[in-house]
Protein backbone atom coordinates (compact mmCIF):
# COMPACT_ATOMS: atom_id res chain seq x y z
CA UNK A 1 0.00 0.00 0.00
CA UNK A 2 1.53 3.35 -0.87
CA UNK A 3 2.31 5.37 2.32
CA UNK A 4 1.23 8.82 2.44
CA UNK A 5 3.33 11.72 2.27
CA UNK A 6 3.25 12.16 6.54
CA UNK A 7 4.15 8.17 6.61
CA UNK A 8 7.16 8.28 5.07
CA UNK A 9 10.27 8.96 6.65
CA UNK A 10 12.45 12.32 6.07
CA UNK A 11 14.93 11.31 3.93
CA UNK A 12 18.12 12.53 4.48
CA UNK A 13 20.52 15.50 3.53
CA UNK A 14 22.50 13.44 1.65
CA UNK A 15 19.49 11.91 -0.03
CA UNK A 16 18.00 15.08 -1.15
CA UNK A 17 21.19 16.28 -2.72
CA UNK A 18 21.85 12.99 -4.21
CA UNK A 19 18.51 13.42 -6.15
CA UNK A 20 18.97 16.65 -7.07
CA UNK A 21 22.10 15.67 -8.53
CA UNK A 22 20.94 12.78 -10.57
CA UNK A 23 17.80 14.56 -11.07
CA UNK A 24 20.18 17.53 -13.20
CA UNK A 25 22.40 14.80 -14.90
CA UNK A 26 21.76 12.69 -18.16
CA UNK A 27 23.82 9.42 -16.94
CA UNK A 28 21.28 7.11 -15.66
CA UNK A 29 21.37 6.50 -11.88
CA UNK A 30 19.24 5.39 -9.00
CA UNK A 31 19.54 6.02 -5.27
CA UNK A 32 18.64 3.50 -2.77
CA UNK A 33 18.35 4.68 1.04
CA UNK A 34 19.98 3.15 4.02
CA UNK A 35 17.04 0.81 4.74
CA UNK A 36 16.99 -1.06 1.22
CA UNK A 37 14.66 1.09 -0.25
CA UNK A 38 14.57 2.38 -4.04
CA UNK A 39 13.74 5.65 -3.44
CA UNK A 40 14.45 7.34 -6.36
CA UNK A 41 15.47 7.21 -10.27
CA UNK A 42 15.45 9.76 -12.78
CA UNK A 43 14.43 10.10 -16.20
CA UNK A 44 17.89 8.82 -17.88
CA UNK A 45 16.90 5.76 -15.68
CA UNK A 46 13.19 5.03 -16.71
CA UNK A 47 14.65 4.49 -20.24
CA UNK A 48 16.84 1.59 -19.01
CA UNK A 49 14.51 0.52 -16.39
CA UNK A 50 11.76 0.40 -19.13
CA UNK A 51 9.24 2.41 -16.60
CA UNK A 52 9.44 5.71 -14.69
CA UNK A 53 9.63 6.28 -11.12
CA UNK A 54 6.13 7.75 -10.89
CA UNK A 55 4.79 4.50 -11.92
CA UNK A 56 7.34 2.32 -9.63
CA UNK A 57 7.18 4.51 -6.62
CA UNK A 58 9.45 3.73 -4.01
CA UNK A 59 10.03 -0.16 -3.33
CA UNK A 60 12.02 -2.64 -1.35
CA UNK A 61 15.66 -2.52 -3.38
CA UNK A 62 15.29 -6.42 -3.03
CA UNK A 63 12.18 -6.10 -5.51
CA UNK A 64 13.46 -3.93 -7.74
CA UNK A 65 16.07 -6.35 -8.12
CA UNK A 66 13.55 -9.23 -8.70
CA UNK A 67 11.48 -6.60 -11.17
CA UNK A 68 14.77 -6.69 -13.36
CA UNK A 69 15.76 -10.27 -13.25
CA UNK A 70 19.71 -9.51 -12.97
CA UNK A 71 22.33 -11.82 -14.76
CA UNK A 72 25.41 -12.03 -15.51
CA UNK A 73 26.71 -11.40 -19.37
CA UNK A 74 26.60 -15.56 -19.60
CA UNK A 75 23.29 -15.97 -18.62
CA UNK A 76 23.91 -17.04 -14.99
CA UNK A 77 21.21 -15.52 -12.83
CA UNK A 78 22.92 -13.08 -10.58
CA UNK A 79 21.89 -12.52 -6.70
CA UNK A 80 20.97 -9.13 -5.37
CA UNK A 81 24.31 -9.79 -2.92
CA UNK A 82 26.42 -10.31 -6.56
CA UNK A 83 25.39 -7.04 -8.00
CA UNK A 84 27.73 -3.98 -7.40
CA UNK A 85 24.31 -1.78 -6.01
CA UNK A 86 24.77 -5.61 -3.39
CA UNK A 87 28.20 -5.24 -2.98
CA UNK A 88 28.24 -1.18 -2.31
CA UNK A 89 25.51 -1.88 0.14
CA UNK A 90 26.77 -5.11 2.07
CA UNK A 91 30.27 -4.22 2.14
CA UNK A 92 30.04 -0.20 1.87
CA UNK A 93 32.56 0.41 -1.05
CA UNK A 94 32.13 0.92 -4.56
CA UNK A 95 32.02 -2.06 -7.31
CA UNK A 96 31.38 -1.88 -11.02
CA UNK A 97 30.52 -4.92 -13.17
CA UNK A 98 28.62 -5.50 -15.94
CA UNK A 99 25.74 -7.03 -15.94
CA UNK A 100 21.96 -7.97 -17.82
CA UNK A 101 18.97 -6.97 -17.25
CA UNK A 102 15.46 -6.97 -18.42
CA UNK A 103 13.86 -4.26 -18.33
CA UNK A 104 10.39 -3.54 -17.33
CA UNK A 105 9.42 -3.16 -20.87
CA UNK A 106 10.17 -6.92 -21.20
CA UNK A 107 13.52 -5.71 -23.11
CA UNK A 108 16.61 -7.49 -22.14
CA UNK A 109 19.95 -5.12 -22.15
CA UNK A 110 23.21 -5.41 -20.98
CA UNK A 111 24.28 -2.59 -18.48
CA UNK A 112 27.61 -1.50 -16.75
CA UNK A 113 27.38 -0.43 -13.64
CA UNK A 114 28.96 1.96 -10.85
CA UNK A 115 28.05 1.83 -7.46
CA UNK A 116 28.94 3.43 -4.40
CA UNK A 117 28.07 4.06 -0.56
CA UNK A 118 26.76 7.39 0.38
CA UNK A 119 28.12 8.32 3.53
CA UNK A 120 27.37 11.89 5.55
CA UNK A 121 29.95 14.17 7.39
CA UNK A 122 29.72 12.67 10.73
CA UNK A 123 30.41 8.88 8.70
CA UNK A 124 26.89 8.08 9.08
CA UNK A 125 25.74 5.67 6.01
CA UNK A 126 22.57 6.78 4.12
CA UNK A 127 22.11 4.76 1.18
CA UNK A 128 24.05 4.34 -2.15
CA UNK A 129 24.08 5.91 -5.34
CA UNK A 130 24.09 3.34 -8.78
CA UNK A 131 25.27 4.81 -12.25
CA UNK A 132 24.52 2.52 -15.02
CA UNK A 133 24.27 2.62 -18.80
CA UNK A 134 23.64 0.83 -21.75
CA UNK A 135 26.50 -1.06 -23.49
CA UNK A 136 26.41 -1.38 -27.26
CA UNK B 1 28.94 40.77 5.93
CA UNK B 2 28.19 43.32 8.36
CA UNK B 3 26.91 46.40 7.08
CA UNK B 4 26.33 49.33 9.36
CA UNK B 5 25.41 52.70 7.72
CA UNK B 6 23.02 55.18 6.74
CA UNK B 7 21.37 52.48 4.01
CA UNK B 8 20.49 49.84 6.91
CA UNK B 9 19.36 52.20 9.74
CA UNK B 10 16.15 50.47 9.56
CA UNK B 11 17.01 46.70 9.35
CA UNK B 12 20.24 47.10 11.00
CA UNK B 13 23.78 46.00 9.80
CA UNK B 14 24.79 43.46 12.31
CA UNK B 15 25.22 39.77 10.78
CA UNK B 16 23.24 36.79 12.39
CA UNK B 17 22.74 36.52 15.93
CA UNK B 18 19.34 35.29 17.64
CA UNK B 19 18.38 35.23 21.76
CA UNK B 20 15.89 33.13 22.59
CA UNK B 21 14.54 32.78 26.41
CA UNK B 22 12.06 30.91 28.16
CA UNK B 23 10.90 30.75 31.40
CA UNK B 24 14.74 31.88 32.91
CA UNK B 25 16.43 29.84 30.17
CA UNK B 26 18.57 31.04 27.41
CA UNK B 27 20.16 29.93 23.97
CA UNK B 28 22.19 32.34 21.39
CA UNK B 29 22.00 31.02 17.61
CA UNK B 30 24.82 31.70 16.00
CA UNK B 31 27.66 33.79 16.28
CA UNK B 32 27.78 37.08 14.14
CA UNK B 33 28.49 40.31 14.76
CA UNK B 34 25.18 40.68 16.48
CA UNK B 35 27.19 38.91 19.19
CA UNK B 36 29.14 41.68 20.44
CA UNK B 37 26.20 43.83 21.34
CA UNK B 38 24.35 40.99 23.13
CA UNK B 39 27.43 40.30 25.39
CA UNK B 40 27.93 43.16 26.34
CA UNK B 41 24.19 43.20 27.83
CA UNK B 42 24.71 39.50 28.66
CA UNK B 43 28.28 40.57 30.74
CA UNK B 44 25.74 42.98 33.25
CA UNK B 45 24.37 39.41 34.66
CA UNK B 46 28.17 38.34 35.59
CA UNK B 47 29.09 34.82 35.79
CA UNK B 48 26.69 32.45 34.55
CA UNK B 49 26.86 29.22 31.66
CA UNK B 50 26.01 30.61 28.22
CA UNK B 51 25.08 28.17 25.12
CA UNK B 52 25.82 29.54 21.54
CA UNK B 53 24.56 27.38 19.03
CA UNK B 54 25.96 27.77 15.27
CA UNK B 55 24.36 26.48 12.27
CA UNK B 56 27.54 26.42 10.58
CA UNK B 57 30.73 28.05 10.48
CA UNK B 58 30.96 30.84 7.48
CA UNK B 59 32.16 33.90 9.13
CA UNK B 60 29.11 36.13 8.93
CA UNK B 61 28.11 33.54 11.50
CA UNK B 62 30.74 33.53 13.76
CA UNK B 63 32.87 36.22 13.95
CA UNK B 64 31.08 38.15 16.70
CA UNK B 65 32.84 35.20 19.08
CA UNK B 66 35.97 37.09 19.03
CA UNK B 67 34.35 40.15 20.84
CA UNK B 68 32.04 38.12 22.76
CA UNK B 69 32.70 39.98 26.62
CA UNK B 70 31.68 36.82 28.45
CA UNK B 71 34.48 35.12 26.78
CA UNK B 72 36.81 37.56 28.61
CA UNK B 73 35.35 36.94 31.83
CA UNK B 74 36.70 34.07 33.91
CA UNK B 75 34.02 33.56 35.85
CA UNK B 76 31.81 32.78 32.65
CA UNK B 77 31.40 29.07 31.18
CA UNK B 78 30.66 29.18 27.48
CA UNK B 79 29.42 26.14 25.27
CA UNK B 80 29.49 26.17 21.74
CA UNK B 81 27.68 23.92 19.82
CA UNK B 82 28.17 23.23 15.94
CA UNK B 83 28.16 20.73 13.56
CA UNK B 84 30.48 17.70 12.92
CA UNK B 85 32.99 16.73 10.84
CA UNK B 86 34.90 13.88 10.57
CA UNK B 87 38.01 15.62 9.94
CA UNK B 88 38.63 18.50 12.75
CA UNK B 89 36.91 19.30 15.57
CA UNK B 90 34.73 21.68 16.11
CA UNK B 91 37.70 23.65 18.35
CA UNK B 92 39.69 23.18 15.23
CA UNK B 93 37.59 24.67 12.83
CA UNK B 94 36.66 27.88 15.11
CA UNK B 95 40.07 27.98 16.10
CA UNK B 96 41.01 28.67 12.42
CA UNK B 97 39.31 31.80 12.96
CA UNK B 98 40.23 32.70 16.52
CA UNK B 99 43.97 32.30 16.23
CA UNK B 100 46.68 34.50 14.12
CA UNK B 101 47.05 35.46 11.66
CA UNK B 102 43.28 36.12 11.81
CA UNK B 103 42.58 37.13 15.78
CA UNK B 104 45.15 38.48 18.22
CA UNK B 105 43.35 35.94 21.17
CA UNK B 106 43.77 32.18 20.93
CA UNK B 107 40.95 30.15 22.20
CA UNK B 108 43.58 28.76 24.88
CA UNK B 109 44.06 32.60 25.90
CA UNK B 110 40.46 33.19 27.06
CA UNK B 111 39.52 33.71 30.40
CA UNK B 112 36.24 31.67 30.36
CA UNK B 113 35.93 28.14 30.61
CA UNK B 114 34.84 27.09 26.79
CA UNK B 115 33.77 24.00 25.64
CA UNK B 116 33.28 22.96 22.26
CA UNK B 117 30.66 20.47 21.53
CA UNK B 118 28.68 18.57 18.61
CA UNK B 119 25.41 19.16 18.17
CA UNK B 120 24.00 15.81 18.77
CA UNK B 121 22.06 13.39 16.15
CA UNK B 122 18.56 13.43 17.70
CA UNK B 123 16.29 15.95 20.72
CA UNK B 124 18.37 17.48 23.32
CA UNK B 125 17.79 19.89 26.11
CA UNK B 126 19.75 22.67 27.73
CA UNK B 127 18.20 24.13 30.54
CA UNK B 128 14.78 23.27 29.92
CA UNK B 129 14.74 24.29 25.91
CA UNK B 130 14.23 21.21 23.59
CA UNK B 131 16.46 21.43 20.63
CA UNK B 132 16.88 19.88 17.28
CA UNK B 133 19.43 20.33 14.91
CA UNK B 134 18.99 19.28 11.14
CA UNK B 135 21.03 19.58 8.57
CA UNK B 136 19.80 22.01 5.32
CA UNK B 137 21.04 22.66 2.07
CA UNK B 138 23.56 25.10 2.36
CA UNK B 139 27.37 25.02 1.20
CA UNK B 140 29.72 23.29 4.02
CA UNK B 141 27.74 21.08 6.89
CA UNK B 142 24.92 23.18 8.00
CA UNK B 143 22.25 22.90 10.59
CA UNK B 144 19.06 24.37 10.81
CA UNK B 145 17.85 24.43 14.60
CA UNK B 146 14.34 23.92 15.94
CA UNK B 147 13.52 25.20 19.60
CA UNK B 148 10.67 24.02 21.57
CA UNK B 149 9.07 25.23 24.53
CA UNK B 150 6.19 25.27 26.20
CA UNK B 151 4.50 24.17 23.13
CA UNK B 152 5.60 26.51 20.66
CA UNK B 153 8.16 25.99 18.76
CA UNK B 154 10.81 28.64 17.13
CA UNK B 155 12.55 27.45 13.84
CA UNK B 156 15.95 28.81 12.89
CA UNK B 157 17.54 28.20 9.23
CA UNK B 158 19.01 31.21 8.35
CA UNK B 159 21.20 30.19 5.75
CA UNK B 160 19.10 27.13 3.00
CA UNK B 161 18.57 26.90 -0.31
CA UNK B 162 16.09 23.88 -0.19
CA UNK B 163 14.96 24.42 -4.02
CA UNK B 164 18.64 24.03 -5.28
CA UNK B 165 18.32 22.06 -8.62
CA UNK B 166 14.82 21.47 -7.74
CA UNK B 167 10.86 23.26 -8.11
CA UNK B 168 10.26 23.34 -4.45
CA UNK B 169 6.67 23.48 -5.57
CA UNK B 170 6.91 20.02 -6.93
CA UNK B 171 8.43 18.07 -4.22
CA UNK B 172 6.84 15.92 -1.22
CA UNK B 173 7.51 17.02 2.28
CA UNK B 174 9.97 14.04 3.16
CA UNK B 175 12.54 15.14 0.57
CA UNK B 176 12.53 18.77 1.51
CA UNK B 177 15.82 20.17 3.18
CA UNK B 178 14.71 21.71 5.98
CA UNK B 179 10.93 20.85 6.67
CA UNK B 180 11.75 18.77 10.37
CA UNK B 181 12.90 22.10 11.36
CA UNK B 182 9.98 23.95 10.40
CA UNK B 183 7.27 22.07 10.01
CA UNK B 184 4.51 23.28 11.81
CA UNK B 185 6.44 26.21 13.58
CA UNK B 186 5.10 28.60 15.59
CA UNK B 187 8.27 31.48 14.19
CA UNK B 188 10.09 30.34 11.06
CA UNK B 189 13.07 32.39 10.57
CA UNK B 190 14.29 31.70 7.00
CA UNK B 191 17.04 32.76 4.37
CA UNK B 192 15.35 35.43 2.37
CA UNK B 193 18.50 36.70 0.70
CA UNK B 194 17.69 37.22 -3.13
CA UNK B 195 15.08 38.96 -5.23
CA UNK B 196 13.47 36.70 -7.52
CA UNK B 197 15.67 38.05 -10.37
CA UNK B 198 18.82 38.21 -8.74
CA UNK B 199 18.39 34.23 -7.85
CA UNK B 200 18.99 32.67 -11.48
CA UNK B 201 22.78 34.37 -11.07
CA UNK B 202 23.33 33.18 -7.98
CA UNK B 203 22.20 29.20 -7.81
CA UNK B 204 24.18 27.11 -5.74
CA UNK B 205 24.99 29.84 -3.52
CA UNK B 206 23.48 28.22 -0.65
CA UNK B 207 20.41 31.15 -0.48
CA UNK B 208 17.03 31.33 -1.38
CA UNK B 209 14.80 33.62 -3.49
CA UNK B 210 12.22 35.63 -1.63
CA UNK B 211 9.68 32.90 -3.47
CA UNK B 212 11.50 30.06 -2.68
CA UNK B 213 11.17 31.20 0.81
CA UNK B 214 7.62 32.01 0.73
CA UNK B 215 7.05 28.29 -0.58
CA UNK B 216 8.98 26.72 1.84
CA UNK B 217 7.22 28.67 4.78
CA UNK B 218 3.85 27.53 3.37
CA UNK B 219 4.70 24.03 2.59
CA UNK B 220 5.77 24.08 6.19
CA UNK B 221 2.70 25.49 7.92
CA UNK B 222 4.77 27.72 9.59
CA UNK B 223 2.46 30.01 11.63
CA UNK B 224 4.48 33.21 11.16
CA UNK B 225 7.75 34.07 9.33
CA UNK B 226 10.33 36.28 9.30
CA UNK B 227 12.42 37.27 6.41
CA UNK B 228 16.39 36.46 7.43
CA UNK B 229 19.35 37.02 6.19
CA UNK B 230 19.57 40.08 3.96
CA UNK B 231 21.94 40.23 1.68
CA UNK B 232 24.78 42.95 1.86
CA UNK B 233 23.91 45.33 -0.95
CA UNK B 234 19.91 45.77 -0.50
CA UNK B 235 19.07 48.64 1.16
CA UNK B 236 16.59 49.25 3.71
CA UNK B 237 14.54 50.41 1.05
CA UNK B 238 14.81 47.56 -1.34
CA UNK B 239 14.38 45.33 1.66
CA UNK B 240 10.81 46.91 2.55
CA UNK B 241 10.14 46.12 -1.28
CA UNK B 242 11.49 42.41 -0.73
CA UNK B 243 8.78 42.11 2.26
CA UNK B 244 6.32 43.42 -0.09
CA UNK B 245 6.78 41.23 -2.53
CA UNK B 246 6.88 38.19 -0.18
CA UNK B 247 3.56 39.76 1.15
CA UNK B 248 2.07 39.63 -2.47
CA UNK B 249 3.50 35.76 -3.00
CA UNK B 250 2.01 34.87 0.12
CA UNK B 251 -1.05 32.27 -0.46
CA UNK B 252 -0.35 29.88 3.01
CA UNK B 253 -2.60 29.99 5.91
CA UNK B 254 -1.29 32.90 9.09
CA UNK B 255 -0.27 36.04 8.72
CA UNK B 256 2.15 36.95 5.74
CA UNK B 257 5.79 36.80 6.31
CA UNK B 258 7.39 39.93 7.89
CA UNK B 259 10.82 41.54 7.49
CA UNK B 260 13.70 40.74 10.23
CA UNK B 261 15.06 43.57 12.17
CA UNK B 262 17.79 44.31 14.31
CA UNK B 263 16.98 44.71 18.01
CA UNK B 264 13.33 42.76 16.84
CA UNK B 265 12.12 41.26 20.31
CA UNK B 266 9.21 38.93 19.81
CA UNK B 267 7.51 36.75 22.02
CA UNK B 268 6.05 33.48 21.45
Amino acid sequence: MEQSVRQRRQKSLVLILAREFASNLATPIYIADADERLVYFNEPAEQIAGRSFAETGEIPIREWAEMLAPQATDGQPLQREQTPGGIAFAVRRPAHGSLCITGLDGKRREIATTAFPLFGPDEEFHGIMVIFWEQA
Amino acid sequence: MATPGPETVRTGGNTTCVEVTANGSRVILDAGTGLRPLGLELAKDGPQKINICLTHLHLDHIEGLGFFAPFYDPDCEVALWGPPSSVRTLKERVSRYLSAPLFPVEVAQMPARVTFLDAPDGPWEIDGLRLQAHPVSHPGTTFGYRIESDGVALAFIPDHEPALGLKLESLTSDWISGFPVADGATLLLHDSQYTEEEYPGRIGWGHSSISQTVTFAAKAGAEATLLFHHDPVHTDDDLDAHCERAQELWQGDGPPPELAREGMEITL
